[in-house]
């Protein structure tokens, strides 16, 4: 499993618990599930877009279909690509934990 | 330099796989992705344990670099075909080592691992077996890399591209937004530098634009082709695959990659640093 450090710029795994030290009072974390006919997506790539569109991020979803990004308040599209098909979503977040659900499909 | 010297297709690499004097060659920061499943005889490069000392600030040397690429099985003569995850950050990183300690035909997969995944292209566990070799490494070209005095002493004179996101250029974020915000170094960007974040350069799928298209956006973005450049990020990886694209792909003659990066010059005592979204002015010398 990777572990998240300060001299790291890869994705981290995103089947990891939520890395010891973050504080939830600063961080603004937007977590969610990749889906697709209900089901979880595996595998799919979620990329986070800022308000100008500007690619932010990048992840891989786990096993069960989970991402996560440490962002900042504000607005945010989360893009996933996947073979089960594509999808975005637009999220409104706070500091803390925001929760989305991301569903794709075919084209 | 053509683009098919320096890029290759999924559909060449497919072609390709098994081919004498070809190696492929999988690198990552993380590499759990090649232990799940990897392409056909790919040997596993690990970005950490692999290229970078262990213990000062500082890639492998021309030695290690030697001992590594003799370890692994790879030869002078191989043609040796870099791809992996994280949109190929690190498989750039790594091509641009090879090219640093001067081997000869090094390309990169488009696409890396992503495209490969996404077209469902086959994946296998089975570790290939290869013999070692001897590998001689050059000295560092340094014409391609740079450090922090000069990258202090060209503000205002070199073009500097930082490609970090929009947010961390500005310095409203510290780091990529898929790992946490706390961080030592100052925020802001080196005054002057365009913010161009590496990922124009690339199609969602993770492939490289048209040569055009990569010319435009550069232009565009305040990139005289006139003049040296000099790329950094934070880490100097997405910096890597921003290198590729100016010197491999577009031609560009002198073209750096600051591999100390924001990591190092947000946490230099004195130096200049612009803050916002716009670039800013060279301090007065």
């Amino acid at each position: 499993m990777s572990t998240v450090t300060a001299d790291s710029c890869a994705a981290p795994d995103q089947a990891a618990p939520l890395p010891a030290g973050v504080d939830l009072e600063k961080e603004t974390v937007i977590a969610g599930t990749v889906v697709a006919d209900g089901g979880p997506v595996s595998g799919a790539y979620v990329r986070l877009l800022d308000a100008t569109g500007e690619f932010t991020a990048e992840v891989v979803t786990s096993g069960e279909g989970a991402f996560r990004f440490f962002a900042a308040p504000g607005t945010w599209t989360v893009r996933a690509l996947s073979r089960a098909g594509n999808g975005d979503a637009e999220v409104s977040v706070e500091r803390g934990v925001n929760q989305v659900e991301l569903a794709v499909a075919p084209d | 330099m053509s683009r098919e010297a320096v890029l290759v297709t999924a559909d060449w690499a497919e072609k390709n796989i098994g081919q004498a004097g070809v190696v492929f060659v999988e690198v990552d920061e993380d590499t759990t992705a090649y232990d799940g499943g990897h392409i056909t005889g790919a040997v596993k490069l690990d970005w950490k344990t692999d290229l970078q000392d262990p213990v000062r600030r500082d890639f492998v040397n021309q030695e290690q670099f030697e001992q590594l690429l003799s370890s692994k099985g790879i030869a002078n003569d191989d043609t040796v075909v870099l791809y992996g995850g994280n949109n190929n950050w690190f498989a750039a990183y790594a091509y641009w080592y090879f090219k640093l300690y001067g081997h000869g035909d090094v390309k990169l997969l488009d696409g890396g691992r992503k495209k490969w995944e996404l077209d469902a292209r086959e994946l296998v566990k089975d570790l290939p077996e290869r013999q070692p070799a001897q590998y001689t490494a050059q000295e560092q070209d340094l014409t391609i890399r740079a450090f922090r005095d000069e990258v202090v002493e060209v503000i205002g004179a070199k073009n500097l591209v930082d490609v970090r996101s929009p947010d961390e250029y500005a310095g409203r974020l510290l780091a990529p937004a898929h790992l946490p915000q706390e961080q030592s170094q100052r925020a802001g960007h080196i005054p002057t530098a365009a913010s161009i974040p590496w990922s124009k350069a690339a199609n969602e799928d993770g492939t490289f634009r048209s040569d055009e298209e990569l010319r435009e956006i550069y232009s565009e973005a305040g990139v005289d082709f006139s003049k040296s450049t000099i790329a950094y990020c934070r880490i100097g990886e997405r910096s890597s695959h921003t290198w590729f694209a100016l010197r491999e792909l577009l031609g560009q003659q002198d073209v750096k990659n600051y591999d100390g990066s924001w990591t190092e010059y947000g946490s230099l005592v004195g130096v200049p640093i612009a803050l916002g979204d716009e670039p800013g002015e060279a301090p007065r010398a």
